[in-house]
C-alpha cells in the first residue's frame, strides 16, 4: 500500500506540537486515500519519541544516527532523498517551520517533486492536489494546484490543523539503517542559543497593550505607553517595533517571540499577520484597533473599533483615567 | 566579498484595499504602491555592510518587469555596484520554483562568494526561492538569518527558530543565505546614493539570454498554479464598536468594568 509520510520535527528532546497536526490531518487523508500513514522520525535515541509517534500512526520510520542528533537540512535531505525515491509516498508532510522551511525546497528540488510551502488547508480532487495558501499578509487566500505528479511534498501552516486525541494506533516501528556515508563538512550546527531575558515577562501580564507597525514613528510611544499605564498593564507588539530597536525582543509577540494568554489583549495598528496571531489568540479578551476594517486582526478580535489609533487611544486613556478616579 | 543580493519588487498591501482582479487568479495592482520586499531590504543591507568591511562588489537581481527599476535603482543608491532585471513575458506566472531557476541561469556563471536572498516574499510567502536556488547551484544554504559573521572560508550565522530560540550554524563559502528582518537597520538613501546610483550599470537580459525554453518558465514550469484567488471567509468576526470616538471609548471602558478589568 502506498504510504503517506509525516516528517516528525523535534527539538532539544521535545516532539513539537506541529509534528502532531500533521498526523491529525495525515489521518484523515490518508483514510481518503488508502494509504498508510507514516511517521518519519530521524535523530540519535529517539525511541521514546517512536513509541509516541506509533500511537498516531500506522508505521513509524526510524533512522537513528548521531549526525541527525540536531537538524541539519543537508544531512536530513541526504537521508529523505533517499528514502523518498525508494518508497515513493503519495505525499510528505513536513511543518512550515524553521526546520521545514529551511529542508523542503531543496529536498523537493532535488527530487525533482512539486511542493506548495505554508499550506492552510489541502485535498486531493481525484488525482490533482489542490491546496489552499494564503498571500497578502493574510489578506488573500489562494486556492493552487501541483504539478501532476506520484509523490509530492507541502509544508503545513503550525497551528492551523487542531492536533487530536484519537484512538492509540499501535503503529509498528521500522528500523532502517543510516544511508549516510561520510559526515557533512560544509555545514555544521553549532550551538543553540537562547539571548538573554529582560525583567519584564509579557507571558505572566494580565493585561497587554500590544502596538504594530501602524504607530510609524518612535515618538509616538508614548502614547500607547500611556494607555498601558493607565490600565496597569505592560506594553507588548508585533514584530516590526523589535527590528526597529522601538522596543527590547523579549516584548515581541508571536512565533518568534512569545506566546501569551491574558485577560485583556489590546492589539493597536497591527495588521494580524499569522506570525503575530498564533502568540495571542487565546487571550480571554482581544480587542483590536485598526484603521483598515479589512486587517486580519478583525477576524481574531472580540471587539473592533476601524479608526486612526491617534485618536481612539487618546480618548481611551483619558477615559480610563476618569473611570478610576 | 562578492556578493549577490536576489530582490523583489512587490506591492505594500498592509495597509491597502484589495481588490480581486475579474480573472480571479491575481489581485488588481494599479492603485497600489510598489516597493523592495521588505526582507530583501535588509539582504541589501547585510550585503553593503559586508561589503564595506570586507571589499568586493554587490550585485542586485530580480526577476520582474521593468516596474522593478525603481527597487532595483534603491539597491544601488544603498551601495549595490551593479544591477540586473531579468524580464520576459514567458517568465509571467513563474512560481517561486520557476523565479529560482531563472535566477539560477544567470546567478550559476557570475562570480560570486555569497548570494543573500530574503527569508521570504511579503506578496507570495512562500519561502522557497534561496533554498531551491542553493540546490540548484550546489551550495549550502541557511535560512532565517540573524547574524552573519565571516571567517576565513565560512560563515558564521545566528539561525532564528521558534519563540525566540536561535542556533549558531557554520557553513563553508560559497554559500546562500535567507535573512530575517531586524538583522540590521537598513539605511537611509542620500542624495550623493541617488546621484552614484544613475552611474551604475544596470543591465537588462530575457528569455534567450538566460537560456531556458518557454516550458521551463512562467506556469508551464511551475510546481504551482493559481486556481483561484477569493478574500478570506469569515470563520469569526469581532463586533465593531461604532459612533464618534469619545463613544467608542466609552463603549471599550465599559465592556473592561463589566469583565472585571477596570
Ligand atoms: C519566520 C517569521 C517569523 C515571524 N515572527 C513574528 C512574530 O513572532 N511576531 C510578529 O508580530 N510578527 C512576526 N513575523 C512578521 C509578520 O509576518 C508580519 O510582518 C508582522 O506581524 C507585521 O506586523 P504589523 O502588523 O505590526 O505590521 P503591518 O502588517 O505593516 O500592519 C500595520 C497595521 O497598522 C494599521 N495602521 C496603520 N496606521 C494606523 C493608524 N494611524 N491607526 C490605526 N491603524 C493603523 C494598518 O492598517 C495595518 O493593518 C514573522 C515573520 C516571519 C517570516
Ligand atoms: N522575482 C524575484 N526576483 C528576484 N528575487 C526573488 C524574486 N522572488 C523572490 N526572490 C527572492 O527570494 C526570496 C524568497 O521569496 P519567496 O520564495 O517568493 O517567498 C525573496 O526575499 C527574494 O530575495
Amino acid at each position: 500500500m502506498k504510504e503517506l509520510f509525516v516528517l516528525a520535527e523535534h527539538r532539544q528532546g521535545e516532539l513539537r506540537d506541529v509534528t502532531f497536526e500533521m498526523l491529525t490531518k495525515g489521518m484523515e487523508l490518508s483514510q481518503k486515500t488508502n494509504a498508510d500513514l507514516t511517521a518519519v522520525l530521524l535523530g540519535h535515541n529517539v525511541q521514546e519519541f517512536a513509541k509516541k509517534l506509533a500511537n498516531h500512526a500506522k508505521k513509524v520510520l526510524i533512522i537513528d544516527d548521531a549526525r541527525l542528533e540536531n537538524f541539519n537540512a543537508e544531512a536530513y535531505q541526504r537521508v529523505l532523498f533517499h528514502l523518498i525515491s525508494e518508497r515513493k509516498p503519495s505525499l510528505t508532510l513536513v511543518g512550515h517551520t524553521a526546520f521545514g522551511v529551511d529542508l523542503a525546497p531543496s529536498l523537493a528540488t532535488e527530487l525533482n517533486l512539486p511542493l506548495a510551502t505554508d499550506c492552510i488547508d489541502l485535498k486531493f480532487e481525484g488525482e490533482k492536489l489542490v491546496v489552499i495558501r494564503q498571500v497578502y499578509g493574510g489578506k488573500v487566500n489562494v486556492k493552487a494546484s501541483l504539478r501532476k505528479s506520484d509523490s509530492y511534498i507541502l509544508t503545513l501552516r503550525p497551528a492551523t490543523f487542531e492536533a487530536q486525541e484519537t484512538k492509540p494506533q499501535g503503529g509498528k516501528i521500522v528500523k532502517i539503517a543510516s544511508p549516510l556515508s561520510e559526515d557533512i563538512t560544509y555545514k555544521r550546527f553549532i550551538e543553540y542559543f537562547q539571548p538573554p531575558a529582560g525583567e519584564v515577562d509579557i507571558a505572566t501580564a494580565d493585561i497587554i497593550v500590544a502596538i504594530g507597525r501602524g504607530i510609524k514613528d518612535t515618538e509616538n510611544m508614548l502614547v500607547v505607553e500611556k494607555l498601558a499605564e493607565a490600565l496597569g498593564g505592560v506594553l507588548a507588539c508585533s514584530r516590526p517595533i523589535v527590528d526597529k530597536g522601538w522596543l527590547p525582543n523579549d516584548r515581541q509577540v508571536g512565533t518568534s517571540g512569545k506566546i501569551v494568554k491574558p485577560k485583556l489583549y489590546i492589539a493597536i495598528g497591527i495588521s494580524g499577520q499569522f506570525q503575530h496571531i498564533s502568540g495571542m489568540k487565546n487571550s480571554d479578551l482581544i480587542i483590536a484597533i485598526n484603521k483598515d476594517s479589512k486587517a486580519p486582526i478583525f477576524r481574531t478580535a472580540d471587539y473592533g473599533v476601524v479608526e486612526d489609533l491617534f485618536k481612539v487611544v487618546p480618548s481611551l486613556t483619558d477615559k480610563i483615567l476618569e473611570e478610576k478616579h | 566579498m562578492n556578493v549577490i543580493v536576489c530582490v523583489k519588487h512587490v506591492p505594500e498591501t498592509a495597509e491597502a484595499e484589495i481588490a480581486i482582479h475579474e480573472s480571479r487568479k491575481r489581485i488588481k495592482t494599479e492603485d497600489l504602491v510598489f516597493d523592495i520586499n521588505e526582507w530583501d531590504d535588509y539582504a541589501v543591507e547585510e550585503a553593503v555592510l559586508l561589503k564595506e568591511k570586507l571589499g568586493g562588489s554587490v550585485t542586485a537581481i530580480t526577476v520582474g518587469s521593468e516596474d522593478a527599476d525603481s527597487t532595483l535603482r534603491k539597491c544601488l543608491a544603498r551601495g549595490a555596484d551593479k544591477a540586473v532585471r531579468l524580464t520576459d513575458k514567458a517568465f509571467e506566472g513563474s512560481d517561486s520554483y520557476a523565479i529560482a531557476k531563472i535566477l539560477y541561469k544567470i546567478i550559476k556563471d557570475l562570480p560570486f562568494d555569497l548570494i543573500l536572498t530574503g527569508a521570504q516574499a511579503g506578496d507570495d510567502g512562500c519561502a522557497q526561492v534561496g533554498v531551491v536556488l542553493a540546490e540548484l547551484l550546489g551550495i549550502p544554504h541557511v535560512t532565517m538569518v540573524k547574524k552573519v559573521e565571516s571567517v576565513e572560508g565560512h560563515v558564521k550565522v545566528n539561525r532564528e527558530l521558534e519563540g525566540g530560540l536561535e542556533e549558531i550554524v557554520e557553513a563553508k563559502l560559497p554559500v546562500l543565505l535567507a535573512v530575517q528582518t531586524g538583522i540590521n537597520e537598513p539605511r537611509y538613501i542620500s542624495i550623493m546614493g541617488i546621484r552614484k546610483a544613475m552611474k551604475k550599470e544596470m543591465k537588462v537580459l530575457g528569455l534567450k539570454d538566460v537560456g531556458l525554453t518557454e516550458e521551463e518558465v512562467g506556469e508551464s514550469g511551475s510546481w504551482i498554479t493559481v486556481e483561484k484567488m477569493f478574500i478570506p471567509p469569515v470563520e469569526k468576526e469581532a463586533e465593531i464598536l461604532t459612533g464618534g470616538v469619545d463613544e467608542i471609548a466609552t463603549k471599550i471602558v465599559e465592556t473592561l468594568r463589566a469583565k472585571g478589568l477596570i
